[in-house]
């Protein structure tokens, strides 16, 4: 980098947004086998829960959307961990809170890349094993939905949570003791959504639940997550 | 300025707060124990057996009163949280830090009476209805804040990160609430009401007003010997503490 850089206009938030999502993704893609461990996780616990109660096909097919969506949750949880922790090692994380950029919008595309990386493969994956578990292909496009909108709010409520306990060590138990029980509404209103479904029951009412908390929470959650950001950096 | 700003403003301050607490702590615990023996009498002794439970509704003397400390006292942590988080006053990170393992306590007493509430009455510990499962989540939220709290080598910064955990918490905790009720329900509705008419008899319900208060008066008992003791360990390197430390042990 020469001289003269210093003197040249930080680049508009749209670029920083593009320039931190471009930066995230090709990290990812740079080690695109740390993204396929959730996938495997997934469904290595899904194919545990017929050996635990039994291959019985009407007991699976009524717990399949459940089972998926835990199962999904949790891989979710196992790769939020390491959200934030190689950016504090190397310095990067002060850099973004420095960066005259608002920290808001740039966790905004730390949280949009993490969903792209973590929730898109396992959504790829779980009608598959809803499939295996024997879910009725009818509920397939409910189930999908449901995630769909559950993963979201999952990846923004995990990243603030996951801002909150970034200083500190050891803090895989901790992030699952702080997000699961939060988590409660989300899995209620999605496995709410596939249970209807599966009983020919009226499913928008709770889709709809799901979809306002996410228009409600892109807009708060990166406020939250910076705020989490710089009260857990500040010391 | 006048004289209850002015006292307000030095209540800020951890020396000041420290004296404060002290004095009125014996006060605390008096007014806590007295009303709990009336209460316990009242609730215990005088009060008429249920003509359908027996005597088994009189746990409610300590199960209702804890259930609704579980939430009173999650609402004192969410508000000092949010002037720690936003003014960052020391004794508003302390409070609200000190709060939480209370709230915690109630919320457990009020789960473990709950259930032995429901064995004679449902006949069985444990059942998914909603308000026991909303005070299971809660009892969860708590247990977060004070992970989080302990999670962090500096106590300031914990307090602060666990403050603002406390402040989603409160946000959330109503979302749960209702989404839980929308799952499943089962436990009676409302039958103490402030407006209007309850749906119990005075020489039941007296006894349960007197523990609820009771259990406010313990709340701020135990609040001030945990907030006294938090800043001893909090501020163990000022000169304040240290002459606090030597007029005690002169003392005996």
């Amino acid at each position: 980098m020469s001289a003269h850089d210093n003197t040249a206009q930080p680049p508009n938030a749209a670029n920083a947004f593009a320039g931190v999502l471009r930066r995230d993704l090709l990290l990812a893609w740079r080690r695109r086998g740390d993204a396929l461990l959730p996938v495997l996780y997934a469904v290595i616990v899904a194919t545990l829960f017929p050996f635990a109660l039994g291959p019985e096909h009407a007991l699976l097919a009524r717990i399949a959307g459940g089972v998926v969506l835990l199962t999904v949750l949790l891989a979710m949880l196992l790769a939020l961990d390491a959200l934030f922790r190689g950016d504090l090692e190397d310095g990067a994380l002060e850099q973004m809170l420095l960066a005259p950029q608002p920290l808001a919008l740039l966790v905004t595309a730390r949280m949009l890349a993490y969903w792209l990386v973590t929730a898109l493969p396992l959504l790829l994956v779980a009608p598959l094993l809803a499939y295996m578990l024997g879910l009725p292909p009818a509920v397939q496009p409910v189930l999908l939905l449901a995630m769909l909108l559950a993963t979201a709010l999952l990846a923004l409520l995990g990243t603030v949570l996951t801002a909150l306990t970034v200083a500190t060590r050891r803090s895989g138990m901790l992030l699952a003791l702080m997000l699961l029980p939060l988590a409660v509404p989300i899995v209620i209103f999605a496995a709410g959504a596939v249970g209807a479904a599966q009983q020919g029951l009226p499913w928008v009412a709770p889709v709809a639940w799901l979809a306002a908390a996410l228009a409600l929470a892109v807009v708060l959650a990166p406020l939250a997550c910076a705020t989490a950001l710089r009260i857990a950096l500040d010391s | 300025m006048n004289a209850f700003k002015l006292w307000y403003h030095k209540l800020g301050s951890p020396p000041y707060f420290y004296l404060f607490a002290g004095y009125i702590r014996p006060w605390l615990w008096a007014i806590a124990l007295l009303l709990t023996a009336v209460g316990l009498y009242g609730g215990l002794v005088l009060a008429p057996p249920d003509y359908q439970q027996g005597d088994a509704f009189r746990i409610i003397y300590v199960h209702v009163p804890a259930a609704w400390m579980s939430l009173f006292i999650y609402g004192v942590m969410a508000v000092s949280a949010f002037i720690a988080v936003i003014w960052k006053p020391k004794m508003a990170e302390v409070l609200a830090m000190e709060s939480a393992p209370i709230g915690a306590a109630f919320t457990l007493i009020a789960l473990v009476t709950g259930s032995l509430w429901g064995k004679p009455t449902w006949g069985t510990y444990w059942t998914w209805d909603a308000r026991l499962t909303s005070e299971l989540v809660l009892l969860f939220i708590y247990l977060g804040v004070i992970g989080l709290y302990h999670a962090f080598e500096n106590p300031r910064q914990g307090a602060r990160a666990a403050s603002f955990l406390a402040i989603i918490g409160a946000v959330n905790l109503p979302i749960v609430h209702y989404s839980v009720v929308w799952w499943n329900t089962l436990h009676q509705g409302t039958t103490v009401r402030y407006f209007g008419p309850s749906d119990i008899v005075p020489s039941m319900l007296w006894p349960l007003l007197v523990m609820t208060i009771a259990t406010k008066f313990y709340y701020g008992a135990s609040l001030m010997d945990r907030s006294r003791v938090a800043l001893l360990s909090l501020e163990r390197g000022k000169d304040w503490v240290s002459e606090v430390v030597r007029t005690e042990r002169a003392d005996g």
